[in-house]
């Protein structure tokens, strides 16, 4: 701070150079502050001792911790269980992005042009979007229950199967079709995200295309693509993180099953936790999932930066 | 005059004093469903508030699955979580080690002990100590809708494992059903205990000194059985997405005509409001396979258990002494059998379930346990997941069990 | 009025083309039914679970409209016993919800405002590290927290929950407001402040104002995703006192099966606050929303 003199006898209004100099400095931070405390207090110190409890051998009851350094860390990746928990979340996390990108962005092209009923179609994509996901999860469960779910119902009565199913039953097929529960919520926020930055695409761009002769594909690829590119990163990012902790769909419609094959990475550190009192792995499994969200989200900032886009 | 005012303040000082310490608030943990509906508990609880003043429980209902860690987890915290708290026949070896429930075995009068169904006690205790209180004396039994035995022209329900597949197939012949047998064999608890009956059936065993014995002799056979009725379409497929209230819906809705289930479901089934095959449902012990066994249990019983952080754990023992006392007990025999042995000899109890108090005498009798192991969850959850994985067609039975066992042995679990 | 017979290029163009455009119509409108049916379809069939009656839900084959409704089970929910539990839920996720969004607010307004105006890297570099935080599953962070919760007395408490909320509120509600403050230009403050205003004058004549778009947006979203959380209520929570909508609702499903129609109903009552709060604020839904992305 710059050396000035004391003006504490200067009018209230202005106060001296060098206080309204460090409020200046400190202010933003005071400001900052209770945020920080939040996130700080809630999330921050828990993770660290999370973090700290994945080096001992620490059962949920008791006092006892025991120092195993890496033992925890090296036993996750030598047990099978922790390697096909990798493989589901993998599963799930592919296919639902998959889905919900290939469908997102095919609704907002969709959307983006004028006709009748538009709006109300764009209004309409909000429903799944503020549908509380266990509400989905129950809603989709009971369309897939295998004696009296719709989806039996319909397939059979449109001759498209010959008798009712066990949805969630089939190891493989209970993922995928939890995929198709999560994708049907899901695809509306890449919709509106794409949708939103289509519009913001000047038609002019299309029309002087066109007139030069470009084809649809042509005006896709360099005209729609790079001006969506933003908003897919974005909307890629969300998901996916959200998609690699998922929890709350698994535990509503499956519990993990069947044959443990909806088991995903967050739903097996519960289980370890609270099930099977083994804070010290589980607490070195949450930390590998942590670290898988972040090589994730490495790569796609990675993609950000080298398209040159502003990140 | 003063004196008199004197020991009038004393004496309203002395009231207020001993009403204070009377008051007292219970934290209880049940689970929903629990045999006993949460309506029956808390009119229980009700009565035991009155003859108590100054007591008051608040009860608290969770699923069977949230039951285990709700507990663990009030436990981890210490202190201001529940002080009586219902729990699973599997879990008294776990809560022991970990000091979650508080030792009785002092509190029990040996009147009691002797005069509760022997094979009861066993629900509360670990290494010769009483962790609790008996109060869900509950077994699996063999459900079967007679008007359906009779349209296929059977006439007594099975005695054995393989005649219950023998009748499912006539039933299925005759194309009254599409798949007559259904069980509650989700991946949870619930599919453990079916293959543990099955496993006694077939005079197999868990463990031996340790050794796991279930990948062979009855345990192989259990899981065998298991999946050739699920080839042979007896078993209804939805069986390994079902729990027991599914079991339950599917069979009083007529489309089933054999299940497996808890006490709970007889009366339920029979009761017009909630079942369609009301009057038509039968119920006797489940088979046995003729040279091992006669009939065949598996100890699905719970027990309520004071918990170490109580600060009042002489009102929560007179709380769990009240509620399984043979008074209550008997009041509400039509949801789940009594653990007094001179209950079973009571008209009044047996009355409009004379079957089931039949039933129960045999099955009571031949319960058998799932390992006492303190690391049980975790067992289950792996045996859970070999026995999915063969009925599913991902692994072949032997291949499977033999699975659990290399991980049982591995993780050398105690 | 086809001119097809008669010979030129243009005409024979121009029918092409309004050929094309009438089965690009075709296609359209189809595509619109699609896309409505895709949405709609499975909630609708919530909302019609929700009033059959039993025996018309376990029927096979299955009739999608009952001849009767029944309105018992929203009556249940509403007035009898069995949906004591359900009622408090619905009270504690609004309390916690409401709590949680007023908190975060206020925190990631002053936050927003100090990013906003007083840019700097280590500052934004905070806001990011913060936005990192959801990388965190909540699981791993679980524990801790519970112990935290339980020493300070605050498991299955409103407020212990709510201050867990905004925990992953306010990074969130930050973001979204700093890009609100952002397109409010700075000089409209620095006009009020050399008007004589002190800057938290100006704040509140002209920022607070300008941004009131961007704080009913926050409070949508704070509300719809603390309506939305399952698992820290489902271990902070255990009785009436806190438990939440999602807790409820998923307690319906797992031991108690027994009439699928009252858990449709429950799902439709649990879904109606966070849908009827979307639908009326969509436009700040949608702003929200773009407000990160557009700009990257």
């Amino acid at each position: 701070m710059a050396d000035v003199p004391d003006r504490t006898t200067g009018p209230r209004r202005a106060p001296a150079r060098w206080s309204w100099g460090l409020r200046r400095a400190a202010l933003p931070w005071l400001m900052l502050l209770p945020a920080l405390a939040v996130v700080g207090g809630v999330v921050g110190y828990p993770f660290f001792r999370t973090f700290y409890l994945g080096f001992f051998d620490a059962p949920l009851l008791g006092k006892t911790r025991t120092f195993v350094g890496l033992a925890n860390y090296l036993h996750a990746f030598r047990t099978e269980e922790f390697r096909a928990a990798v493989v589901h979340t993998l599963h799930f996390t592919v296919g639902s992005i998959g889905l919900e990108l290939v469908l997102g962005v095919a609704v907002a092209l969709f959307l983006n042009r004028p006709f009748l009923g538009q709006r109300v179609l764009r209004a309409l994509l909000i429903l799944p979007l503020a549908l509380p996901t266990v509400v989905n999860a129950v809603m989709w469960r009971w369309i897939y229950n295998p004696e009296y779910g719709a989806l039996n119902a319909l397939l059979t009565q449109l001759h498209l199967l010959p008798g009712y199913r066990t949805w969630l039953g089939t190891p493989g097929l209970a993922m995928n079709m939890i995929i198709l529960a999560d994708v049907w919520k899901n695809f509306t926020l890449v919709a509106l995200l794409v949708l939103a930055a289509l519009q913001t695409i000047p038609a002019e761009l299309h029309d002087a295309a066109r007139v030069d002769g470009a084809s649809a594909t042509q005006r896709m690829r360099f005209i729609t693509l790079p001006g969506i590119r933003p908003a897919l990163l974005v909307a890629l990012v969300l998901r996916t993180v959200e998609a690699l902790k998922v929890f709350d769909i698994i535990y509503v419609m499956t519990g993990g099953g069947p044959a443990s094959s909806t088991k995903t990475l967050s739903f097996m550190v519960y289980q370890e936790a609270f099930s099977f009192l083994k804070l010290g792995t589980a607490a070195a499994d949450a930390f590998l999932t942590v670290a898988l969200i972040m090589v994730f989200v490495g790569v796609y900032l990675r993609l950000l930066q080298s398209r040159g886009v502003a990140g | 005059m003063v004196r008199i005012r004197l020991v009038l303040a004393l004496l309203v000082a002395g009231l207020i004093g001993m009403a204070a310490a009377q008051n007292v608030t219970l934290r209880a943990l049940f689970m929903q469903q629990a045999a006993y509906s949460d309506a029956d508990v808390r009119s229980m609880t009700a009565a035991f508030e009155q003859q108590h003043p100054g007591v008051k429980v608040d009860i608290e209902f969770v699923s069977y699955e949230a039951l285990h860690n709700k507990i663990i987890t009030a436990a981890a915290a210490g202190a201001g979580g529940y002080d009586v708290v219902l729990f699973d026949v599997i879990w008294p070896a776990e809560f022991a080690k970990n000091n979650v429930l508080v030792d009785i075995t002092d509190r029990l009068p040996q009147s009691m002990i002797d005069a509760v169904v022997p094979g009861a006690w066993t629900t509360v205790t670990y290494d010769k100590h009483y962790y609790g209180i008996p109060w869900i004396l509950d077994t699996k039994y063999l459900f079967y809708n007679k008007d359906m035995l009779q349209k296929a022209g059977i006439m007594a329900p099975p005695t054995t494992w393989q005649e219950l597949l023998d009748q499912a197939q006539k039933i299925k012949d005759a194309g009254i059903v599409q798949y007559p047998i259904v069980w509650s064999w989700g991946q949870a608890e619930a599919i453990i205990c079916d293959y543990t009956t099955l496993l006694s059936a077939f005079g197999g065993s868990y463990f031996d000194m340790g050794q796991p014995m279930f990948n062979q002799g009855g345990g192989l056979q259990a899981l065998q059985y298991m999946k050739q009725s699920l080839d042979r379409g007896l078993s209804n497929p939805a069986s390994t997405e079902s729990l027991e209230e599914d079991v339950r819906r599917i069979f009083s809705s007529g489309q089933a005509a054999f299940a497996l289930n808890w006490t709970y479901m007889y009366n339920l089934a029979n009761d017009p409001k909630e079942s369609q095959v009301a009057g038509q449902v039968d119920v006797v012990p489940a088979p046995g396979d003729g040279t091992h066994s006669q009939v065949s249990a598996v100890n699905g019983s719970m027990g309520l258990g004071i918990t170490t952080g109580s600060t009042h754990p002489d009102v929560a023992y007179q709380y769990i002494e009240y509620l399984t006392s043979r008074s209550v007990q008997e009041k509400y025999a039509k949801l789940s059998l009594p653990i007094w042995k001179a209950s079973y000899d009571d008209p009044a109890v047996a009355q409009g379930q004379e079957s089931l108090i039949a039933a129960a005498k045999l099955s009571l009798a031949a319960m058998y346990p799932r390992p006492l192991l303190i690391q049980y969850p975790q067992f289950s959850t792996w045996l859970q997941t070999d026995i999915h994985r063969a009925l599913l067609n991902q692994a072949s039975p032997k291949d499977a069990l033999d699975n659990t066992a290399k991980q049982v042995t591995q993780s050398k679990l105690n | 009025m086809s001119r097809a017979s008669t010979g030129t290029a243009a005409a024979r163009a121009y029918d092409v083309r309004r050929r094309r455009a009438g089965l690009e119509a075709v296609l359209t409108y189809a595509g619109a039914l699609l896309l409505a049916a895709f949405i709609l379809a499975p909630f609708v069939w919530l909302l019609i679970s929700s009033v059959a009656p039993l025996a018309d839900l376990l029927q096979r084959p299955l009739r999608w409209i009952p001849p009767h409704a029944t309105w018992e089970r929203y009556h249940t929910i509403f007035f009898g016993a069995d949906g004591r539990e359900f009622r408090y839920a619905l009270r504690n996720s609004a309390a916690v919800a409401g709590i949680a969004t007023s908190i975060s607010l206020v925190a990631g307004m002053l936050g927003a405002y100090a990013l906003s105006r007083f840019p700097s890297r280590g500052r934004t570099g905070l806001l990011y590290l913060m936005l990192a935080t959801y990388m965190t599953p909540p699981v791993a962070i679980l524990l801790p927290v519970y112990l935290i919760l339980s020493r300070l007395g605050m498991l299955n408490t409103v407020i212990g929950l709510a201050l867990v909320y905004t925990s992953f509120l306010t990074p969130f509600l930050t973001w979204i407001l700093k890009g609100f403050f952002d397109s409010i230009p700075v000089e409209l403050e620095e006009a009020a402040m050399i008007d004589g205003a002190t800057r938290v004058g100006a704040l509140r004549r002209v920022t607070l104002r300008l941004s009131l778009p961007g704080v009913i947006t926050a409070v949508l979203f704070g509300v719809i995703l603390a309506w939305d959380e399952f698992l820290y209520a489902l271990i902070f929570t255990s009785s009436v006192a806190a438990k939440t909508l999602p807790v409820a609702i998923s307690e319906f499903t797992s031991r108690h099966a027994v009439d699928y129609g009252l858990i449709a109903a429950g799902g439709i009552v649990a879904a109606l606050p966070p849908l009827i709060l979307a639908f009326a604020l969509q436009r700040y839904l949608i702003a929200g929303l773009t407000a990160g992305s557009v700009k990257g």
